[in-house]
């Protein structure tokens, strides 16, 4: 077979976006050839539970995969696991992999994700100083917590504060180290910032502010601390870095795509090349329910989203209604939920009580919700998303009270 | 293994045999069967596993969650025999469970 006869859609990357574009391609119809490439020596399977659910043990291997193995075989989608791709050739369009291998497309898309952020600092190639990205990655930190074992994490964002949570749950003491004055400050805004801090620290987490972390002690290649610029040390048997991403758009620069920190993409997910689509963690895109405007999401709405978006276009569906972006983290007996984004933001309103650990607080522009982050609040999460959607002006007396139902306040 | 019969909201049926400990959900997912989306995979987080649960399996299917309740409260479509199908675990009691789809998750 040559390569031309066999040109149909590559897919490079095989994670959450990569996967969901192959099977829904199938799903809806298109009985080409489809190439799925992955780094990873594993099929794809689904990245949140890696730092809750899974952590704690509350769920199996099987379950994190998002088909088994034999779908690939079944519904003839090529799966290339362990191999990644080193070029993209827009002109003669072919992939190049490392195993020197090319392939031929006549649509490609690029699901190539993200990577942990590392931090270049003396000691960070120790042993068990780890990040949390990949099963792999999960694997390594799970066993090396338990009782009695010290955990401590670097960046007190989400990630960070699932994997804590989870470290608590196995019966490790976990300290996490925020360089900014609290936790979650780029993420999110008071009173949630605060309500997690106190949550945790009821629950044995201790944390440190505004420091900054100098290196990483070990004796026999293994880390034994942390080293902060103030001259302390936290003793730890295991370190997580976890302060944020590098996105995987080198192979897509060098072929001549427009890139800003991330693939560009327009709302159906197509790159600058017509035959070239870029999905989920990689992508910089227009946010259709905010103006248009460009931004990164890092999120499984985000990657299934695209990825129906590019399988629509690919096969000639009409593509699916754009979505309120959401998204959501579990830890301990909390379940956050979060829809829209904060942008152009005058005030917000907390609906609930914080001390009751159930509550809900809207940011708003006017009397319009742009997004909302709701925790053991579901009915605030999904009639906040309903009202963000519609861009409809809410009366915020009623939305603030919570004996007005959310049914009331949506009507 | 317990069989279950998925129908799609243009009458397709799937009969599958879902392993017994997975959710109706999963028994989908796995198996490529549109219809069901379950975004979050499983965390009654979304609202996208929206199913109708035959008349004679609705009390072996149980009483959904004040999560999930809520969450149904706000999807699209939703009857009095709506499930979030995340929720509904599959054992040798749902032998046989016919589970509708509605036109659309989003």
């Amino acid at each position: 077979m040559s390569q031309q006869a066999a040109a149909g859609v590559v897919i490079v990357g095989a994670g959450h976006a990569g996967g969901t574009a192959a099977a829904l391609l199938r799903q809806y119809g298109y009985d080409g050839a489809i190439t799925l490439i992955g780094d990873e020596p594993i099929a794809p399977y689904q990245r949140p539970p890696l730092s809750k659910a899974w952590l704690k043990g509350e769920a199996d291997a099987d379950s994190l995969s998002l088909k088994p193995l034999s779908f690939y075989a079944e519904a003839k989608i090529d799966l290339i696991m362990g191999n990644a791709a080193t070029a993209i050739d827009l002109k003669a369009r072919t992939v190049t992999l490392a195993s020197g291998d090319a392939i031929a497309y006549a649509q490609l898309i690029i699901a190539t994700g993200a990577r942990a952020r590392p931090l270049p600092l003396p000691g960070a190639d120790l042993k068990g100083v780890l990040s949390l990205r990949s099963a792999a990655d999960a694997e390594e930190l799970k066993a090396a917590l338990g009782p009695g074992k010290r955990l401590a994490v670097i960046g007190g964002g989400y990630i960070g504060l699932e994997a804590a949570a989870s470290a608590r749950a196995l019966g490790a003491d976990a300290v996490v180290l925020e360089r900014e004055e609290r936790i979650l400050a780029r993420v999110a805004k008071e009173p949630l910032c605060s309500f997690f801090a106190d949550y945790h620290t009821a629950r044995g987490v201790v944390f440190e502010t505004k420091v900054d972390v100098a290196g990483f002690e070990g004796a026999d290649g293994h880390v034994t601390g942390v080293k902060l610029a103030d001259g302390r040390t936290i003793p730890c048997d295991i370190a997580l870095v976890a302060v944020g991403l590098i996105r995987n758009d080198e192979i897509a620069k060098a072929a001549g795509l427009n890139t800003n920190n991330g693939i560009v993409v327009d709302e159906n997910a197509r790159a600058s090349d017509p035959a070239v689509f870029a999905i989920g963690d990689v992508a910089h895109r227009p946010m259709p329910h905010y103006d248009g405007r460009m931004f990164w999401l890092e999120s499984v709405a985000n990657a299934l989203e695209q990825a129906r978006h590019a399988a629509s276009v690919i096969t000639g569906r009409p593509p699916p209604a754009h979505e309120v972006t959401w998204n959501w983290s579990d830890q301990y007996d909390l379940k956050l939920q979060i829809a829209g984004m904060p942008f152009d933001v005058d005030a917000t309103l907390v609906r609930g009580d914080p001390a009751q650990a159930k509550f809900a607080v809207f940011h708003l522009k006017g009397d319009v919700i742009q997004a909302v982050e709701a925790v053991n609040a579901p009915a605030e999460f999904m009639a906040g998303r309903q009202l963000i959607g519609q861009k409809k002006r809410v009366s915020l007396e009623k939305l603030a009270d919570p004996t007005v139902s959310m049914k009331e306040v949506a009507a | 293994m317990t069989k279950i019969t998925y129908v799609e909201h243009n009458g397709t049926e799937h009969v599958i045999d879902v392993k017994n400990g997975l959710s109706v959900m999963e028994g989908a997912i796995k198996n490529n069967i549109p219809g069901i989306d379950a975004d979050c995979g499983g965390a009654c987080a979304c609202a996208t596993c929206h199913v109708y649960v035959d008349a004679a399996w609705k009390d072996k299917t149980g009483t959904p969650s004040a999560m999930e309740e809520s969450m149904l409260d706000f999807a699209e479509n939703v009857e009095p025999n709506s499930r979030l199908s995340c929720q509904i675990k599959v054992s040798d009691a749902l032998e046989g469970l016919i589970v509708t789809m509605p036109e659309s998750q989003h």
